[in-house]
């Protein structure tokens, strides 16, 4: 346990290592080409689906309006109900607030439900370092927690693991952290789900504290929601004593008119199901019933660094479903490691930068770039986010950050050396009649339709003939050709 | 009807053959053309690489040269897509209020080259004969930017003697992406290999596309494969008639 995203290096030399991962590439090309299918199967079935969109963004828009609001109702009705809130700035705070409440009650252990928050905040270490092991139940966690992995998927942490892999996991890491494996333990699923669940059972029965995150948090009843496919995440919200929720404050939705809303959005972006098998809701302490002392730890931690820009606000609207992964051809290829976060892909390259800010990190920095702007996952963000959109602006917010740098990157220099020959036709004509003189000589050798290409040409130019031909300059730029002959030519030029 | 011809600055420095045969279809349709000499580049990828200072210049040239004119055409669905969606944000950035009215003046007046043709001048027979297979990319900026559809599929499939054939996956971004291309080279080249090979796949010995950069990424892989596969502009194909057909492959 214990690995982090930290120090990892940034992204174009991590996903050079990624690229090279044969089963990495299998595994992930097969997992997101069968979510892909079944959630455009599942979207294709809802008519009103453009405008459950269209509204489920206007929602959360306007709750981030009056975000303060919200939560103050939230807190109130929280409250009213015995639940005991709490506010934490950043990620240490609220580390620091659940493992309080753990050592209060004296425990050694803590159970948790699968959570993005917890992970984003490094919650399994800072417990560790103060004594407490924290075991993840969700399936895909527990194989990542297994492992020593780091996650690499919103919704499949584990996403990036064969079966064969898994097998192997599970027999070497099982017996340290609670039952073993079966000896005789196959790659079958089913086998592999069953000593799965006998090991996590062992943990429900003695656990005495859950940790977990919310999906939504409805603020006119107090209600948290939890969303999920296997039942363990409603094993560690009913059985344990103690119950401590780290939820980030975009996660309020006011009323349950709205809740109904993200409900529907959900599991069909997100698993390509109609419905979730699991949906949890409580509403602070049932005497007699389940968890009898519940907190909720507010998180903020970037997100109103996030609400202060006024177009970025909107990566706010997130609820995590991670269509937008599934369907971009970066993480399809180089998976979620690469993106140094547990928050990778699409979703990942804006809010990282959102919350934590640009210019200081380069890890961070190189996040807006890891993307071609193909906008597929635009297309197909249940809640409207303008991904390509953030990642060019998040670009320009990393080139500003840079801009009074005492040493310019090459790049900057190149774009404004660009800006200037581009900036007025003379120049640039000149320029052309420059690369027209290179054109006729006899470089490179035949590409299919007649042109020459080059094979080679020196750095940075080998960044791009490393792999590609690229067309030698033509004798005669189009400009050229214009006034010599177009303006005045009929119909054959 | 009279339009102007964005070259991009793609089109005129490296791939002159794509503007050349936007003149040349246009005014075999019967539009008088022009050819603004001011213009230059449309800022994207000063743009899209986050320079949106340095786009600054080049968005003023291109809303300068283009001042005036009924219709502006780019073979290029990206560069369709900075002038209609991205000059905005250069010109908040500028804080010229003239700069911003331009721009949204310009933005409503421009067209990737199958909208001019199928929406503007209401054709999708353009008298074009090319006897070959092809198949047909659809680039990300035309699909999913400016949401042309279609109408590239259907501008092709009225080309006489043309053997179309669907390509597997056409959706996907190929990989180019820009600065992305060296920026993420090995990333772009592993998306490439991908579309390089769903071209392949097709049996197809013309790829075409309405972007050229896009051509110029695939392309330089195929090339690179020896694959025998050539890459060719929508306008190209469409510029070619019964006369010049035997010649061109
Ligand atoms: S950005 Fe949109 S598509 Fe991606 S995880 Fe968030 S809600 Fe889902």
């Amino acid at each position: 346990m214990g690995r982090t995203f930290v120090g990892m290096p940034p992204f174009p030399v991590a996903a050079q290592a990624a690229l090279a991962d044969t089963t990495l590439r299998r595994n992930l090309a097969h997992a997101t080409a069968t979510i892909r299918a079944k959630r455009a199967g599942v979207v294709a079935e809802v008519e009103d689906w453009e405008d459950l969109r269209v509204q489920a963004a206007a929602v959360k828009d306007a709750t981030l309006d009056h975000l303060g609001e919200h939560l103050l109702t939230l807190e109130a009705s929280l409250t009213a109900r015995g639940v005991r809130v709490h506010w934490a700035r950043d990620a240490a705070e609220a580390c620091r607030l659940v493992g309080d409440i753990a050592l209060g009650h004296g425990l050694e252990e803590v159970v948790k439900v699968k959570s993005m928050t917890t992970a984003e905040i490094g919650l399994n270490e800072a417990l560790a370092e103060r004594g407490v092991a924290a075991w993840e139940t969700d399936l895909a966690e527990l194989i990542v927690q297994l492992g020593e992995d780091l996650p690499s998927h919103i919704l499949v942490p584990a996403i990036h693991r064969g079966r064969a892999e898994i097998r192997e996991i599970f027999r070497a890491r099982m017996a340290a952290a609670g039952r073993p494996a079966p000896a005789d333990l196959s790659d079958e699923p089913a086998e592999l789900a069953a000593a799965a669940r006998l090991h996590l059972r062992e943990k429900f029965l003695r656990a005495r504290m859950a940790v977990s995150g919310a999906n939504f948090a409805v603020a006119e009843s107090g209600t948290l929601v939890v969303v999920e496919s296997e039942g363990n995440g409603r094993m560690c919200l009913t059985l344990p004593e103690v119950l401590v929720s780290v939820v980030g404050i975009e996660k309020v939705v006011p009323t349950w008119e709205d809740l109904d809303l993200f409900l529907r959005l959900l599991p069909r972006s997100s698993t390509g199901e109609r419905m979730n098998p699991y949906t949890s809701t409580w509403s602070g302490v049932t005497p007699g019933d389940g968890p009898q002392e519940v907190h909720v730890v507010l998180l903020d931690n970037g997100r109103t660094r996030a609400l202060a820009e006024r177009e970025g606000r909107q990566v706010l609207r997130c609820i995590r479903c991670s269509a937008c992964l599934n369907v971009c051809p970066v993480y399809e290829r180089v998976g979620g490691h690469a993106y140094g976060s547990v928050y990778p892909g699409p979703i990942g390259a804006i809010l990282n930068p959102l919350l934590h800010g640009v210019g200081s990190d380069p890890a961070t920095d190189a996040l807006p770039y890891a993307s071609t702007l193909c906008g597929a996952c635009a297309q197909v963000c249940p809640v409207g986010i303008d991904i390509p959109g953030l990642l060019v602006r998040e670009r320009v917010a990393v080139v500003d950050a840079h801009r009074r740098d005492p040493r310019p990157k090459a790049e900057a220099l190149a774009m404004r050396a660009g800006a200037w020959g581009l900036g007025d036709a003379r120049r640039m004509g000149l320029a052309e009649r420059a690369s027209g003189l290179v054109g006729r000589l006899p470089l490179g050798r035949r590409m299919p339709g007649g042109r020459r290409g080059l094979s080679w040409l020196p750095f940075p130019g080998s960044r791009w003939t490393g792999a590609r031909d690229l067309p030698a300059p033509p004798r005669e730029s189009f400009r050229q050709w214009w006034s010599r002959t177009g303006r005045d030519e009929g119909h054959r030029p | 009807m009279r339009v102007a011809v964005m070259a991009t600055c793609l089109g005129d420095a490296l791939f002159p053959e794509v503007p050349r045969a936007t003149v040349r279809l246009l005014r075999r349709l019967g539009v008088e053309v022009e050819v603004p000499p001011e213009q230059t580049c449309c800022g994207q990828p000063m743009v899209n690489t986050g320079y949106l200072e340095e786009a600054v210049p080049l968005v003023r040239r291109t809303v300068e040269a283009f001042a005036g004119v009924d219709a502006v055409v780019v073979p290029s669905g990206s560069c369709a897509g900075s002038v209609r969606h991205q000059h905005r944000l250069v010109a908040q950035r500028a804080g010229d209020g003239a700069l911003q009215e331009a721009v949204a003046d310009l933005a409503p007046r421009t067209y990737e080259l199958s909208e001019l043709l199928v929406d503007v001048l209401g054709v999708t027979d353009v008298g074009a004969s090319f006897p070959h297979r092809v198949t047909y990319h659809p680039t990300c900026h035309s699909l999913r930017m400016l949401g042309v559809g279609d109408r590239p599929w259907r501008l092709l499939s009225a080309v006489a003697g043309i053997d179309l054939v669907a390509l597997p996956q056409a959706g996907e971004c190929c990989g180019f992406g820009g600065t992305f291309a060296v920026k993420n080279a090995e990333v772009s080249v592993a998306m490439g290999a991908d579309k390089a090979r769903h071209v392949r796949e097709t049996g197809a010995e013309v790829l075409v596309a309405g972007d050229a950069s896009c051509l110029m990424h695939v392309g330089g892989l195929l090339s690179r494969q020896r694959a025998g596969v050539r890459t060719m502009h929508l306008a190209e194909v469409l510029a070619t008639t019964a006369d010049d057909a035997a010649g061109v492959v």
